[in-house]
Order: structure tokens, then C-alpha cells, then sequence
């Protein structure tokens, strides 16, 4: 692609999202939006920017990833962690929530790394059933992680709250094993869930187009070409793992935002999330940005739009699931897509003439 | 003594990790995709044994009959439908397909069966064996599972090494198109394959919850996941890789669960198999591919 062509179609990804932005704020003051849908403005946000963020290891670096949800899950405990520190230091909520972002994704961050330098040496399905393990080590550590403060600092154990010895006047339990963190200002907002994601585009999408970019491309298409030109291949895996695994982090941040708890339970980030993810990757197309944005949105709101059927809601976007991949991947669609396209493109010309 | 206890229940949990491992591993040894809605598999036998033994009233023996025969069929259905058209797609494709089977199956028991967990009766009505003065009680579950567990092996690579369709599927592992050249019928190995997995899913459903009896249209999904772990550790495509990595996850999970923390059981299973796949990375007896430039 020419640089123009790239500018234009990146610069209609930006478009999308903030037509996107604009139509619900106009729907918002005219009142047009129920509240069930309102609910799910910033969880839209929140997977958006989790598909797009495992698009760039699933799509661009080329390795299947089932672990996003843990660095998620970091991201959304780190953050939610400091906002709750620092309630008494820093009274403003939008300041917290700030430094929150900026921890939650550097935590994930480093995760990302550490986790990376061992496992990113693994192939294919072997390399994917490892991050899954990753995912779920994280969600089940944090799941009996106890910390607590109190005049003589942090206190940290993994059993219960009351082998934290703390002070009694003094002391207040910041996390609580299975139950979480509680009392975080839910700041999250649509309109900064559209701002994160347009950050994470920006970020994205930049990252693809410069030469970085073109480095992590060519290990996803041949591994052995691109060594044997001299690209580093261990520091651009790890580098596109790494960022990856901070976006989703910063997406934990916006997830541990929009809720007063915030356990780490199976739901939440299991790998069922992880999963769900990566089906939001793969409809929208491997390395296809703004399909991932459109996925995530659209199967996203399809349980909650099919709500009215109540029971059949799950059953149907399964059926949707399995229907729309084979529509999308199976080479006798394809073919029969192809023939219907040409047939009315030619009937279409004929009419022309 | 309850050392010994602990270790035979691990034993018997591994059996059965081992019996849905056979399943994941097979397919992906012949079909290259992970059937991710084999856990789902389990749970539909699961039910259908519950239905015909609870509900009917009938013998246990004709329930695992009908697990299995209904188990097969589904297998079979879902491969004709789900995956059969995407085998020459890319394997995410059909990982995803995989992932919406594995969504319907549990939304169909669902809605079905409901969401409260359903009391499984056992289908060993054997006494426990009692040993060493009554200082340790096997259950009979756990043996039965152990015997159960040998004697698919023993079956399964006698089917292998013996008869023609095991040596087609072997063939189909090693190249498909070859193996197509060859004139054997791709399309049928790959079919006769689920169909074996998806039987052996019904036996260990009936196994897995004779001994943790709570049903639920979850059951299936954590010990899928376990098992394909167990067969990722083994060596996926290997059969005796199965056994070892399913024994030694059943195990690993049992002690840590009587010794360490029964919350943090999962997280070391999944420890141990990131550790031994950084020390092997195809898995304990995974063959090593060499890569041709």
C-alpha cells in the first residue's frame, strides 16, 4: 500500500470511532438511548481496545495469545489498587484514575515481558496453551492475594485478612482475596473509553505502519527470512508482546473503573474472556484493525440486543458464531461469494450498457 | 496412609484427564485443530447417562451405552457441520467454529437441563476396598476409572498398530495429502476419529462425575481445559503422551490440593506445564519437527 492509501484508510479507522462517539452522544441528548445500552458504552470501549491490543499479537506478530485476560486482569487490579491508595493523598478522582491507567498499563506492561521472554521461545499451539496457563496462574494468585495498610505500610499475605496483622485503628484492607477490591470510584466514562481507544489505535496503528512495524510483519510471514536479514527477532516479539499486553491492562483499568467490585473470578478473566477475545480478532480479520473494533462492538451488543429472547440469546450468537466463520473462512464460501459478487457485477455492467 | 490416599485419587483423576486427553489428541494429531468443544462433549454424555439412568431409572450400563452412542453421534454431526467445511481454512477459522460449538452445547443443556447443579449417581455400585486394617479406603470408583483407563490404552493402540483404519489414521497424521494419494478416504479417517474421541468423552464424563457427582451445562469446560493441558504435556499427537501427562496433572492437582492450597491447585498444574514445556517444548514425548529453510 502506498503511503496515501494507508493515511486514508487509517484516517477512516479514526472516522469510524468518532462518528461512532458522536452518533451516541446526539442519541444520549435526545434520549434515545435505553439504559440497559447506556451500561454497555464503556465495556464496548473496554473490548474494543482489548481486540485491537491482541490484534497486534494474534494478527500482526502472527502468535496465537489465550492469555490477554490476565494482563487485563493485572491492569485492572494494579490500577484499581492505586486509586484506592491514594484516596486520601490525591482527592481528585480524574487525577487517580489518570496515574491509574498509566500503572495498570505498565504493569501489565512489564508482565507482558517477563512473561514473554520465556514463553515467546514456544510454537504455535504449544505457545498458546502456555499464555493460557499464564492467564490462569494470574487470575488465581491475585484470587488469594490479601493486601492491607496500615501506619507501619503495606502488609501483604496470601492466606486471609487476619493473618495481615494489622493495626487495628490504623489498618484498612486494600484487596481481599476472592473478594476483590471494593469501593472504586467508578470513573470510567464513555467518553474516555472512546479516548483510550483512539489512543490504542493511534499506538496500533502507528506502530504497524513504521518500520517496527514491517520488522514484526516479516517474523509473522517467515521467521527465517527475517533472521536471516538480521532482524532481531526475540526483541520485536517481545516488544509487540509487551505492548499488547499494556493496552490490555489499560483496558483493565477502564474495566476496574466501571464497577464498585472488582473480583478476579472466572467470569471476569478467566479464559473464556481470553477466548472471547480472540473471537472478536478473528471475525474482524487477523490484522484488520477496524474489523476488530467492529466485531467487538457488534457481538458485544448482540446478547444484549437479543435480550428480548431471553433464553436464546447465547444459543443464537453461537449459531451466529459458527455460521458467520464459515461464511467468512470456508473455501467453497469464498468461492460461491466470489461467483455471486461477478455475477452481479456483470449484471450490473449490462444494465450500464 | 493418606499419602497413599491422596495419591490414588490423583491417580484416578489423571485417568480420567487421560481418557479426555486421548480425545484432543487424536484430532489434533490427525485433523491439526483444537476441538475446543471437546469439554462439551463430556458434558452432553454426562447428561444423556443422567437422563437415562435418573430420570428412566434404567441400568448404568445402559446409560454409558447411550452416552456413548449419543456422544458418537454428536461428534460425528458436529464435525460434518462445523469443521468439515473449514478443513482447508486457516486452524484459527476452525478454532473459532470450535469455540461456537463449545457456546451451543452448553446453552442447549442450558436450556434443557437449567443452570442448578444435577446429582449424578455413580455408576460403580462396587463396595470400596478397604486395606492395611482399614487404615486406607480406595474407592471403587477410582479403581474402576484406573482399570477403565488401562484398558482404553491398551485398546485404543492395538486399534492403532493393528487394524487398517488405525493405520490410516496414523497415515493421515503423518501427511494428508499423501495419505489421500494413497487412496485413503481423508474425510472418513477424520470422521472415524471424532467419533472415537467423542465415545471416549462419554466414558470419562461417566467416570469424572461418578466421582465429583455435581452436573452442571459447565461441568465439561474446566476438565477440558485440564485434559488438553495434560495433553499438551504429554506431547500432543502422542497417545502414551496422553496417559503420562494426564497421570501426572491428576496427581500434581490432588497433592496440592491436600498439601498446599486448594485454591492455588490450578495455578501449579499450570505451573509444572510451563515449566516442562520451557525445558521440552513439543512436551515430554512430543516429536521434535525440524524446521527446512
Amino acid at each position: 500500500m502506498t503511503k496515501n492509501k494507508v493515511r486514508i484508510q487509517n484516517a477512516v479507522t479514526y472516522g469510524m470511532v468518532i462518528l461512532f462517539w458522536v452518533v451516541i452522544q446526539v442519541m444520549d441528548k435526545t434520549g434515545h438511548l435505553t439504559s440497559l445500552f447506556k451500561g454497555l458504552l464503556v465495556p464496548l470501549c473496554m473490548y474494543a481496545i482489548l481486540a485491537v491490543s491482541l490484534n497486534l499479537t494474534v494478527g500482526i506478530l502472527g502468535e496465537l495469545s489465550l492469555g490477554h485476560a490476565g494482563f487485563m486482569c493485572l491492569g485492572a487490579f494494579s490500577g484499581a489498587f492505586l486509586t484506592n491508595c491514594l484516596e486520601t493523598a490525591v482527592p481528585s478522582v480524574g487525577v487517580r484514575f489518570f496515574m491509574a491507567l498509566i500503572l495498570g498499563a505498565l504493569v501489565a506492561g512489564v508482565f507482558g515481558l517477563l512473561i514473554g521472554i520465556p514463553v515467546l521461545r514456544l510454537k504455535g499451539d504449544y505457545l498458546a496453551i502456555v499464555t493460557l496457563a499464564f492467564g490462569e496462574i494470574i487470575k488465581n494468585l491475585i484470587n488469594v492475594l490479601y493486601v492491607g495498610r496500615d501506619a507501619n505500610g503495606f502488609h501483604f499475605s496470601m492466606k486471609d485478612t487476619t493473618s495481615l496483622g494489622l493495626d487495628e485503628e490504623t489498618g484498612v484492607v486494600l484487596i481481599k482475596g476472592a473478594q476483590g477490591i471494593t469501593g472504586t470510584p467508578r470513573a470510567a466514562t464513555f467518553t474516555i473509553g472512546i479516548l483510550l481507544l483512539l489512543l490504542t489505535l493511534f499506538i496500533v496503528l502507528n506502530l504497524i505502519h513504521s518500520r517496527t512495524g514491517r520488522a514484526i510483519m516479516s517474523i509473522r510471514d517467515n521467521r527465517i527470512a527475517a533472521e536471516s536479514i538480521g532482524i532481531n527477532i526475540t526483541k520485536y516479539k517481545l516488544m509487540a508482546f509487551s505492548i499488547s499486553a499494556a493496552l490490555a491492562g489499560m483496558a483493565g483499568v477502564l474495566y476496574a473503573h466501571s464497577l464498585s467490585t472488582l473480583k478476579a473470578s472466572s467470569d471476569n478473566f478467566g479464559y473464556n474472556k481470553s477466548i472471547l477475545i480472540l473471537v472478536f480478532v478473528v471475525l474482524g480479520g487477523l490484522g484488520n484493525m477496524r474489523g476488530s473494533i467492529i466485531a467487538a462492538m457488534l457481538l458485544t451488543a448482540l446478547p444484549e440486543l437479543l435480550r428480548g429472547l431471553n433464553d436464546y440469546r447465547m444459543l443464537i450468537y453461537a449459531i451466529v458464531l459458527i455460521v458467520m466463520t464459515i461464511f467468512n473462512s470456508s473455501p467453497k464460501a469464498i468461492e460461491l461469494r466470489s461467483v455471486v459478487m461477478s455475477k452481479l457485477r456483470g449484471g450490473a455492467k449490462k444494465e450500464v450498457a | 496412609m493418606s499419602f497413599l490416599s491422596y495419591f490414588i485419587s490423583g491417580v484416578s483423576l489423571g485417568a480420567v484427564y487421560a481418557i479426555i486427553a486421548l480425545g484432543y489428541t487424536m484430532v489434533y494429531g490427525i485433523a491439526r485443530m483444537l476441538n475446543f468443544a471437546h469439554g462439551d462433549v463430556i458434558m452432553v454424555g454426562s447428561f444423556v447417562i443422567f437422563t437415562v439412568v435418573s430420570t428412566f431409572g434404567m441400568n448404568p450400563f445402559i446409560g454409558i451405552a447411550a452416552g456413548v452412542l449419543a456422544c458418537t453421534l454428536l461428534g460425528v454431526t458436529v464435525e460434518r457441520i462445523a469443521y468439515r467445511p473449514l478443513r482447508e481454512a486457516t486452524s484459527l477459522a476452525v478454532l473459532i467454529t470450535a469455540i461456537g460449538v463449545s457456546y451451543f452445547l452448553q446453552n442447549v443443556a442450558l436450556l434443557i437441563f437449567g443452570s442448578n447443579a444435577h446429582q449424578f449417581t455413580s455408576v460403580v455400585s462396587l463396595p470400596n476396598l478397604v486395606l492395611a486394617g482399614g487404615n486406607l479406603t480406595v474407592s471403587s470408583t477410582a479403581i474402576v476409572t484406573i482399570i477403565s483407563c488401562i484398558i482404553i490404552m491398551i485398546a485404543l493402540t492395538a486399534f492403532i498398530n493393528k487394524t487398517k483404519m488405525g493405520q490410516a489414521m496414523l497415515a493421515v497424521s503423518e501427511d494428508r495429502g499423501a495419505a489421500s494419494l494413497m487412496g485413503i478416504d481423508v474425510n472418513k479417517t477424520i470422521a472415524v476419529t471424532f467419533a472415537i474421541g467423542s465415545a471416549l468423552a462419554a466414558i470419562a464424563g461417566a467416570l469424572l462425575c461418578s466421582a465429583y457427582p455435581s452436573l452442571t451445562p459447565y461441568t465439561g469446560s474446566m476438565p477440558g481445559i485440564k485434559a488438553f493441558t495434560a495433553a499438551v504435556f504429554g506431547g500432543i499427537g502422542s497417545i502414551p503422551g496422553a496417559l503420562i501427562g494426564g497421570i501426572v496433572l491428576g496427581v500434581i492437582e490432588n497433592l496440592s490440593k491436600a498439601y498446599i492450597s486448594s485454591q492455588l491447585s490450578d495455578a501449579i498444574v499450570f505451573a509444572v506445564l510451563i515449566i516442562v514445556l520451557l525445558v521440552r517444548p513439543t512436551g515430554i514425548l512430543g516429536r521434535k519437527i525440524n524446521e527446512k529453510v
